[in-house]
C-alpha cells in the first residue's frame, strides 16, 4: 500500500491492533499439550532419557535467561555462571541444615535474585565490553570466595545430602518433574514479562536509547529487573543442576561452560527471540549427544557455528523458519491491521 | 623482609601484565574491541613456541623472534577478517563472536594438546635462577628480564605511536576514522595493522608467561585476560604507561594477598579490579571519559 | 550580487565532477530526489539552501561516505559511485567535512601529515598551507581540540589541500563562525583556485556564497529549485527556491518533479 491510500484507510477508521498476524491461541494449547506429555515421560521412558531431558531443561533455561538479558536487554554477560553456581550452593547449604533439596529449590531461586541487587549495582553503570569482562571477574571472584569455606565442600566440593533413602527411580522422576517446572515457569514468566510494559520498554530502548529514555522509560529500573530475573532463573537452573547430580562442586557448577553453552545455544536458535532459545537447544542436546565420545569437538563446533550464525544469519534458526512461515508462537509484538486485509509489518 | 619481596616481585610481575595489557588497550583503544580471546591468543603463541622449539630445537629465545611475527601477521589477517565483519555489524556481534572465538581455542587446545600445563624454557638458569641483593632480597633473573622487556616494548609502541606514520594514523583513525577516509586512509587497513601490534605484543607475553609460570588451555581466560583487562582498567584507557602502572598495581596487590594467605593471591588482584571498576572505571591515570 | 566574480571557469565542455539522477535515503527518508550537476574545472559551484534540505548529503554522497539509492557520481568522465571514500580521496576528490573533524589528539602538524600521507603529486605541501596561514607554523605543536573555531577550519582546509586534490569539497565553512572570520576564511579562495583547484561548496549563508561562487544551486527537501549564475538569478528569485515559496520562476529551467 502507499503512504497515501494508508493514512486514507487510517482516516476512515478501520485500523485495530492486534497481538499476532494469524490466529495462533491453537499455540497456547499445543504448549499446555506438549508440557503434559513431557510430564508424563517419567512413567514412559527409561531413567537415561530423563536424565537427558533434565540437562536439556537446564540449558533451555539458561538459554532463555541470556536471551533475555542479551537479546532484550542489550547486555552481553559472560559472568552468568555466578548465578548458577550461587542457584546450586545455596541448595546445599539449606540441604546441609536439613531442608529437603526440593523443597530449597525455590528458595535458592529467590536468593540468587536477591544476590543480583548488589552485583547489578556493581556492575550496572558498565556498557558492553567493560560489563562483558566485569561479569566474567565477579563470577570468578564468587567461586574464588566461595571455595574458602570448607563447611560446604571447599574447593573440592561436596555431595548433597537430603537424598538418603528416597527411591532412586522416585528421585529420578522428582529431578525430572523439578527441572520440567522450572523451565516451564521460566518461559512462561519471559513471556509474560515481555509482553507487558517491560517488552514494550525494552524494545523501545534496542530501538532508540536516547529516545526511550526522553520520553520517559525507566530504562535503569527495566535493566535491573532483568538481571535480577536472569538471575532468580540461572539460579533455579543452578539448583536444579545440584540435585541433578547429586554433588555440587565448584569448578562444575562455576565453570565458564555455562555461558559458553547458554550463549551459543541462544545465538544458534535465534537471538532475541523467544523460541530460539528452544531451538537452540535442541540443536545443542543433538550435537552433544552425537559428539559425546569427541569430548570437547562438540564445544568447537557450537561455537564455529554460533559464530557463523552471528555473522551471517544474525536472527538465527528461528529466525529463518520465522521468515518462512511467519508465524509467532510466543507474540510479544504488535501488528497493526487495517480493515481490508493484513496490514505492514508493525 | 618477606614483604619487601613480595612488593618487589609484584611491581616486577606488573611488566608481565603490562605485556598482556597493551594490546588489549591499543585494540579496545582504537577500534573499540574487547577482544573476549586475547588471553587465548597468548597461550596459542605459547604452545606454538613449545612446538618450534620441540621440532627445530632452536634456542628458547630465538622462538620468539619466529612466533612474534607469525602471531602479528595472524593480527592482521584475523582483524581484516573475522574481526571487521563482526564490528561491521556491531558490538554485541563482536562480544559473541570474540567469546565464540575463546571457547574454539580452548577447546580446540584442549582437544590436541590435553588439559596439561606445559613450560618453556624449564631447564634454563634464566629460567629458574634468580640473585640476591643483601641477604634477604632475592629476584628471579627472568621476571628482570621481562619488566626490561615490558618497559621497552612499551618505549617501542610509544615511539611508533607518535613518531611513524602508521602510528599517526592509527591515532588519527582512533579519533574519527571517517575523517580519516576523507584523507586517504582505509581504516581497516589501520585496524589490521594496530591489530598486529596487539597479537604481537600479547603473543610476546604469552611466552614470557609459558616460562615464568605454566601454560594450560584454560589459561587464556583463568589468568591473561582477566589480568590484562585489570591492568588496563586500573591503569585507565588510553594510556600506554597506564597499562604498566595497572599492571603493577595489580601485581603488588596479588602480592599482599599471597602474604595474608597463600591462596588468595588471585582473590586479591580481582577485588582490586572490582574496586576501581566500581569506584573509578576510568582508572588511575585517563585520558578519556569511560566509553 | 553584482561584485565581480572570485573565479571564472578555465574552460567550459568537460566537467570535472558529474552528479547524474542522484537518489539517496536516510534509512525510509528520502534525502535527495534525483540530483543532477555538473561542476566545471576552475569554478566555484555553491550549493544552498536550508537546513535539512540535502546539501550535506549531497557532498557526502559525492565523497563516498554515503552510498546512493540510484544515480551515479561520474569524475573526470569516470563512473565513481561504487568507489570507496578514501579511494575517492587518492583520486583527487577530498571534502573537508562539516564540522571540521580534526584529530583531535593530533597536534596541528600532525593532522597535515596525516592529510599528506596518501597525497597526490601537486602544488600543495605543508610548507605551503604554512604560508598562507601565517599563525600556523608557530602553533604547529599544539594540539587541534585547543584551537579556536576559525583556526580549525583552517587546519581542516589545509589538512584537505596538502593531499593535493582536483576537486575541493567544502561542507558549511561557516558553521559556528564568526562573520568576520567566515570572510576571512573564503578569501583564501583565490589562493586555492590559482593552484588549479576546483571548488564545490555548501554553503547555508547565502550572500557569502553568491560572492564567491561562479554558478549556484539551490536545494529544497532534496530537489533542485534553482541553478544559475549569481549574476543572472535576482534576490527574490533565490529567496523563493530558498524557501519554496510557489510561483517562483527561476533563471534555467528547475528541475520539476510532482509529488510521488
Amino acid at each position: 500500500m502507499s503512504l497515501a491510500t494508508q493514512t486514507e484507510a487510517g482516516l476512515t477508521g478501520n485500523f485495530r491492533v492486534t497481538r499476532s498476524r494469524r490466529n495462533v491461541v491453537w499455540t497456547g494449547g499445543g504448549a499446555l499439550i506438549v508440557v503434559v506429555v513431557l510430564a508424563f515421560f517419567p512413567y514412559i521412558v527409561y531413567s537415561g532419557t530423563t536424565a537427558i531431558l533434565v540437562q536439556g531443561f537446564i540449558v533451555l533455561t539458561l538459554a532463555s535467561m541470556w536471551n533475555l538479558l542479551a537479546g532484550y536487554a542489550g547486555l552481553v554477560s559472560v559472568g552468568q555462571q555466578a548465578f548458577v553456581g550461587l542457584g546450586a550452593y545455596f541448595v546445599l547449604i539449606l540441604a546441609l541444615h536439613g531442608f529437603s533439596p526440593f523443597a530449597a529449590l525455590p528458595v535458592a531461586a529467590i536468593g540468587c535474585g536477591v544476590a543480583a541487587l548488589p552485583l547489578w549495582w556493581l556492575v550496572s553503570r558498565l556498557r558492553s565490553g567493560y560489563f562483558a569482562i566485569a561479569t566474567w571477574v565477579l563470577a570468578a571472584t564468587v567461586m574464588l570466595i566461595i571455595e574458602k569455606f570448607t563447611s560446604i565442600g571447599g574447593g573440592s566440593g561436596m555431595p548433597l545430602p537430603g537424598f538418603t533413602g528416597m527411591n532412586p527411580t522416585l528421585l529420578t522422576a522428582y529431578t525430572y518433574w523439578a527441572g520440567l517446572i522450572v523451565t516451564v515457569l521460566a518461559l512462561a514468566g519471559i513471556y509474560l514479562l515481555l509482553r507487558g510494559r517491560l517488552g514494550l520498554v525494552l524494545t523501545a530502548v534496542r530501538d532508540d536509547e536516547v529516545a526511550a529514555r526522553s520520553s520517559g522509560s525507566r530504562v535503569g529500573l527495566a535493566r535491573l529487573l532483568v538481571f535480577v530475573v536472569a538471575g532468580i532463573g540461572c539460579g533455579a537452573a543452578g539448583a536444579v543442576l545440584a540435585i541433578s547430580q547429586l554433588q555440587v562442586q565448584p569448578s562444575a557448577v562455576f565453570s565458564i561452560q555455562w555461558t559458553a553453552e547458554m550463549a551459543f545455544a541462544t545465538i544458534i536458535g535465534g537471538l532475541g527471540t523467544i523460541e530460539g532459545p528452544i531451538i537452540g537447544t535442541v540443536v545443542y542436546m543433538v550435537l552433544q549427544q552425537t559428539l559425546q565420545s569427541y569430548n570437547a569437538w562438540y564445544l568447537i563446533i557450537l561455537g564455529l557455528v554460533a559464530m557463523a550464525v552471528a555473522l551471517f544469519a544474525r536472527r538465527g534458526l528461528w529466525g529463518l523458519i520465522d521468515e518462512r512461515l511467519n508465524i509467532r508462537l510466543f507474540p510479544v509484538g504488535y501488528w497493526l491491521r487495517s480493515g481490508q486485509g493484513d496490514g505492514p509489518d508493525s | 623482609m618477606a614483604w619487601v619481596n613480595a612488593i618487589i616481585q609484584g611491581i616486577l610481575t606488573g611488566g608481565l601484565y603490562a605485556l598482556f595489557a597493551c594490546g588489549l588497550s591499543l585494540m579496545f583503544g582504537v577500534m573499540k574491541v574487547v577482544n573476549l580471546a586475547h588471553g587465548d591468543l597468548a597461550v596459542i603463541a605459547g604452545y606454538i613456541a613449545i612446538g618450534v622449539i620441540t621440532v627445530t630445537h632452536v634456542p628458547v629465545l630465538w622462538s620468539v623472534v619466529i612466533v612474534v611475527p607469525v602471531m602479528a601477521v595472524l593480527g592482521y589477517v584475523l582483524q581484516r577478517t573475522l574481526i571487521q565483519s563482526s564490528l561491521d555489524r556491531g558490538v554485541l556481534t563482536t562480544l559473541i563472536v570474540t567469546f565464540g572465538l575463546s571457547v574454539v581455542i580452548e577447546n580446540g587446545l584442549l582437544q590436541f594438546f590435553t588439559a596439561n600445563s606445559r613450560g618453556i624454557g624449564a631447564e634454563m638458569t634464566l629460567v629458574t635462577g634468580s640473585f640476591k641483593i643483601g641477604s634477604q632480597i632475592e629476584i628471579a633473573y627472568l621476571l628482570l628480564l621481562i619488566f626490561a622487556v615490558a618497559v621497552a616494548v612499551l618505549l617501542g609502541l610509544q615511539y611508533f605511536l607518535s613518531r611513524s606514520k602508521y602510528g599517526r594514523l592509527i591515532r588519527a583513525v582512533a579519533d574519527d576514522k571517517e575523517a580519516a577516509q576523507l584523507a586517504g586512509a582505509d581504516y581497516r587497513h589501520v585496524f589490521g595493522i594496530a591489530a598486529g601490534v596487539a597479537f604481537g605484543t600479547v603473543a610476546l607475553g604469552g611466552i614470557a608467561f609459558g616460562m615464568y609460570s605454566n601454560l594450560d588451555p584454560t589459561t587464556g581466560t583463568d589468568t591473561i585476560l582477566l589480568f590484562a583487562f585489570a591492568a588496563v582498567v586500573i591503569g585507565g584507557l588510553g594510556s600506554l604507561w597506564g597499562t604498566l602502572l595497572g599492571g603493577v598495581v595489580l601485581g603488588v596487590a596479588q602480592q599482599i594477598g599471597a602474604q595474608i594467605n597463600i591462596s588468595d593471591e588471585l582473590l586479591a588482584g580481582y577485588i582490586v579490579f572490582l574496586v576501581v571498576l566500581v569506584l573509578r572505571p576510568q582508572g588511575l591515570i585517563s585520558r578519556r571519559a569511560q566509553p | 550580487m553584482t561584485e565581480p566574480q572570485a573565479s571564472q571557469p578555465q574552460e567550459t565542455g568537460t566537467p570535472l565532477l558529474e552528479v547524474r539522477d542522484l537518489v539517496v535515503h536516510h534509512g525510509q527518508l528520502r534525502a535527495l530526489d534525483a540530483i543532477s550537476l555538473t561542476v566545471l574545472p576552475g569554478e566555484v559551484y555553491a550549493i544552498i539552501g536550508a537546513n535539512g534540505a540535502g546539501k550535506s548529503t549531497l557532498l557526502r554522497t559525492i565523497a563516498g561516505l554515503h552510498r546512493p539509492t540510484s544515480g551515479s557520481v561520474i569524475f573526470d568522465g569516470r563512473d565513481v559511485s561504487a568507489v570507496r571514500p578514501e579511494r575517492r580521496a587518492t583520486q583527487g576528490i577530498v571534502m573537508v567535512p562539516e564540522g571540521r573533524r580534526l584529530f583531535g589528539s593530533l597536534s596541528v602538524e600532525e593532522n597535515l601529515k596525516v592529510g599528506a600521507t596518501y597525497a597526490r603529486q601537486g602544488p600543495w605541501n605543508i610548507e605551503r598551507v604554512y604560508e598562507m596561514f601565517a599563525w600556523m607554523r608557530e602553533r604547529r605543536n599544539q594540539l587541534t581540540a585547543q584551537l579556536s573555531g576559525g583556526e580549525q577550519q583552517s587546519v581542516a582546509i589545509g589538512r584537505a589541500l596538502v593531499s593535493n586534490p582536483r576537486v575541493l569539497l567544502l561542507d558549511e565553512l561557516s558553521l559556528g563562525l564568526a562573520p568576520v572570520v567566515v570572510q576571512r576564511i573564503y578569501g583564501m579562495l583565490p589562493q586555492i583556485l590559482e593552484t588549479g583547484l576546483t571548488v564545490l561548496l555548501v554553503e547555508q549563508d547565502v550572500s557569502q556564497a553568491l560572492r564567491v561562487a561562479s554558478r549556484i544551486q539551490c536545494l529544497l527537501e532534496g530537489r533542485t529549485t534553482l541553478e544559475g549564475s549569481p549574476a543572472d538569478v535576482t534576490a527574490d528569485q533565490v529567496e523563493a527556491a530558498y524557501f519554496g515559496l510557489t510561483g517562483a520562476a527561476s533563471a534555467s529551467p528547475a528541475d520539476d518533479r510532482s509529488e510521488a
